[in-house]
């Protein structure tokens, strides 16, 4: 039986851990609400915002915080321009072909990181990051802190964007009746671009976030999309908040299952959520009945 | 006064010029007829994949090696005949190195450099002893590589279990020397067929000195946290961490343990897959007194000196996979001098009864016994200052080592 502090410092990792995992997911939840369809470019383009993280700092100086901005900025004009020039057009408008769209644009990104930055381990180096906060057992790194907090509140941010705006009602219109929202004069094809784009910005806010304590490769990106995935199916496919909490709780769950099975044994915790949630409650625990 | 004659070349000048020409288009073909057939040599490294870095690094040191021998003339016992790389891409896959076999051995291929990865190489070679062909392997740590009885695999540098063994004497010397302040230990490994075997010697040997293994934590590659696994070593409480993995994982659980500022005696690897120029110059204050037993050059020799010299000006790292590809590639070369052929039997019975100097290396004179050369051996690394430093053996010993390691205030 494990210490009770032992326990504690780790459901703390878990949800530091998850804090990420919540803005990866969210953006693919996002882009599956609205264009129907699995991102399978999510972890090339995580990637592709970590190497610009990287880059900034290493040939600016800029921290990878402070890179927030200008990262979540150049995400969303990319993804934007992305479904724009390729995928909406390449398309035709059927969903199938966008699924396979993205497995090429995946393949085409991995290989011209490859080429471009070399297969070596590229981490950025920070003033505070040896920086700790202790809470008992637990040593909390500082990056980790700022990087849950600032996870958080990102995501708080975007939910209110969807409420509130205009914008944000439009692209949940789309989401739920896409030939009722074009009926009302919807720009369907700019919304399906601006969830697109938005989907992106939230991986190169996660890439900021992720820089100060791991490091990118050309295949590193991919190792957040199967349990984003995870949390997509555990949120409901498309929910936002479920994506939230969803992150959260296979943090936690992959923290606690690592202490009480081991490493290895306990990444069976995210998969058993995911074989049990298709199951019993395949519509997730936020998502909508069909 | 004469004419300036409307084509500036003479008769004779022409005649001449036209003969050569003609000489020259006939005779052409006559020698390229006379040059040797080239060497094709195949190179199986995971250039794509999770350890993608390594891989190229492996593929640079054979291809200068190639490029190096060639404008040196090529195999001289053989008219002066090239060496011809057919690159490879395992893209860490073991089937895809298995394939790779194939396809080069369709090429003609006559021997065979590979592979990085252990379960790749031991699965390669395994296919390519079907055909008889050499295969060389350049990085692999497993020793089943060269303990299956396979007549086709030659190893020029020491498995896992040379390296443990070479590793856990120094480290012995050195918790001696400190009045024995390491009596426990927590082993981290990667889960593949590297990180496991280097684990179970150590949990097997670190007894025989006195070091007592608390505990024996495995790791997928990927690992996206080391968080939980810093909490359980706080937990257990060891005076040292050993580790086995590859490079990512290295940084990452490395970090991680400096973030959370867990105080040991001192952190020991065995060919640590991130122990390089790039780590200790990019996180001084994480890899400082970070120990590894690992491959490494012969700092006294000229040729390795030199070598690190030309990789540095073109801003890659002098990695121990660059130089142990390059030196098997001369190997491979003085085994095709000696046979005078490029035919499986006679190059196969020059690889066995090589006695080749590695000048790169800090290696004896080669003996392969069974495929394993017997004159390899390992050398003790310490990041000290954003430097490498060997610390054992002595004869090499560029600086002393610092252990037990200052705690953590």
């Amino acid at each position: 039986m494990l210490d009770p502090g032992i326990l504690f410092a780790g459901v703390l990792n878990g949800l530091m851990a998850g804090g990420i995992y919540v803005l990866v997911a969210v953006g693919l939840t996002l882009i599956y609400g609205v264009l129907h369809i699995i991102n399978f470019a999510h972890g090339s383009l995580l990637m592709l915002a970590m190497y610009a993280v990287f880059f900034l700092w290493r040939l600016s100086g800029l921290d990878p915080y402070a890179a927030l901005p200008i990262v979540i900025g150049a995400a969303f004009a990319f993804g934007y321009l992305l479904y724009r020039l390729v995928i909406g057009r390449l398309s035709h408008g059927r969903d199938e072909n966008i699924l396979l769209i993205t497995l090429g644009i995946s393949i085409v990104i991995d290989n011209v990181a490859l080429l471009l930055f070399g297969g070596n381990t590229q981490t950025v180096e920070t003033p505070y990051a040896s920086s700790f906060v202790q809470l008992g057992d637990a040593f909390l790194p500082l990056p980790k802190i700022i990087s849950f907090v600032a996870s958080l509140f990102i995501c708080a941010v975007l939910g209110l964007f969807l409420a509130r705006s205009d914008t944000g009602k439009a692209i949940r219109a789309v989401a739920r009746e896409r030939q009722g929202a074009r009926l009302v004069g919807i720009d369907v094809d700019n919304i399906f671009a601006l969830s697109y784009g938005i989907g992106i910005a939230c991986l190169g806010a996660a890439a900021c976030l992720l820089m100060p304590t791991y490091y990118v490769t050309p295949s590193s990106g991919h190792a957040f999309v199967l349990v984003a995935f995870t949390i997509v199916v555990l949120g409901g496919m498309g929910s936002f908040a479920g994506a939230a909490v969803g992150g959260l709780i296979i943090g936690v769950v992959e923290s606690l299952g690592g202490l009480v099975l081991g490493e290895q044994l306990g990444q069976i915790g995210i998969s058993a959520i995911f074989i049990l949630i298709l199951l019993l409650k395949p519509s997730g625990l936020f998502g909508a009945r069909q | 006064m004469n004419q300036p004659s409307r084509f500036p070349v003479s008769r004779r000048t022409f005649l001449a010029g036209s003969t050569a020409l003609a000489a020259g288009t006939l005779g052409g073909p006559a020698i390229v007829r006379a040059q040797p057939a080239p060497v094709k040599v195949g190179l199986i490294h995971p250039v794509t994949g999770f350890v993608a870095y390594n891989g190229q690094q492996s593929r640079l040191g054979a291809t200068m090696a190639i490029d190096d021998l060639n404008k040196a003339g090529g195999i001289k016992s053989m008219g002066g005949a090239k060496l011809e790389p057919l690159l490879g891409d395992s893209q860490s896959k073991v089937e895809v190195g298995v394939s790779e076999v194939e396809k080069m051995h369709e090429q003609g291929v006559a021997a065979y450099i590979g592979c990085f990865q252990s379960p790749v190489g031991i699965a390669a070679s395994q296919a390519a002893a079907k055909y008889n062909t050499p295969f060389l392997i350049d990085v692999g740590a497993s020793d089943l590589l060269v303990t299956r009885g396979l007549k086709n695999v030659f190893r020029l540098k020491p498995g896992f279990g040379v390296c443990v063994d070479q590793g856990i004497a120094a480290l012995d010397s050195l918790n001696k020397a400190a009045g024995s302040p390491a009596k426990s230990a927590v082993i981290v490994h990667e889960s593949g067929e590297f990180g496991t075997g280097t684990s179970k010697l150590l949990s097997g040997k670190l007894p025989s000195i006195g070091i007592n293994v608390k505990e024996v934590i495995s790791h997928d590659n990927p690992t996206r946290n080391f968080d939980n696994i810093a909490l359980r070593i706080r937990s257990v409480a060891p005076d040292l961490v050993m580790m086995s993995n590859y490079q990512n994982e290295y940084v990452l659980l490395a970090r991680t343990l400096f973030q959370q500022k867990v105080n040991l005696a001192g952190f020991y690897s065995f060919l640590g897959g991130g122990f390089n120029y790039k780590f200790v110059k990019e996180m001084p204050d994480v890899s400082q007194y970070m120990m590894d037993t690992n491959h490494w050059f012969n700092p006294k020799s000229e040729k390795a000196q030199a070598l690190k010299k030309r990789i540095e000006a073109t801003k890659a790292l002098f990695t121990y996979e660059l130089y142990l590809s390059y030196s098997v590639v001369m190997l491979l070369a003085d085994a095709l001098e000696h046979a005078g052929s490029a035919d499986n039997e006679k190059l196969l019975a020059a690889l066995s009864a090589s006695t080749f100097k590695a000048e790169l290396m800090p290696y004896g004179p080669t003996k392969f016994v069974n495929g394993q050369n017997q004159g390899g051996r390992a050398m003790t690394l310490q990041s000290l200052k954003g430097d490498i430093e060997v610390i054992a053996p002595a004869e090499f010993a560029s600086a002393k080592a610092v252990f037990p390691r200052p705690k953590f205030t």
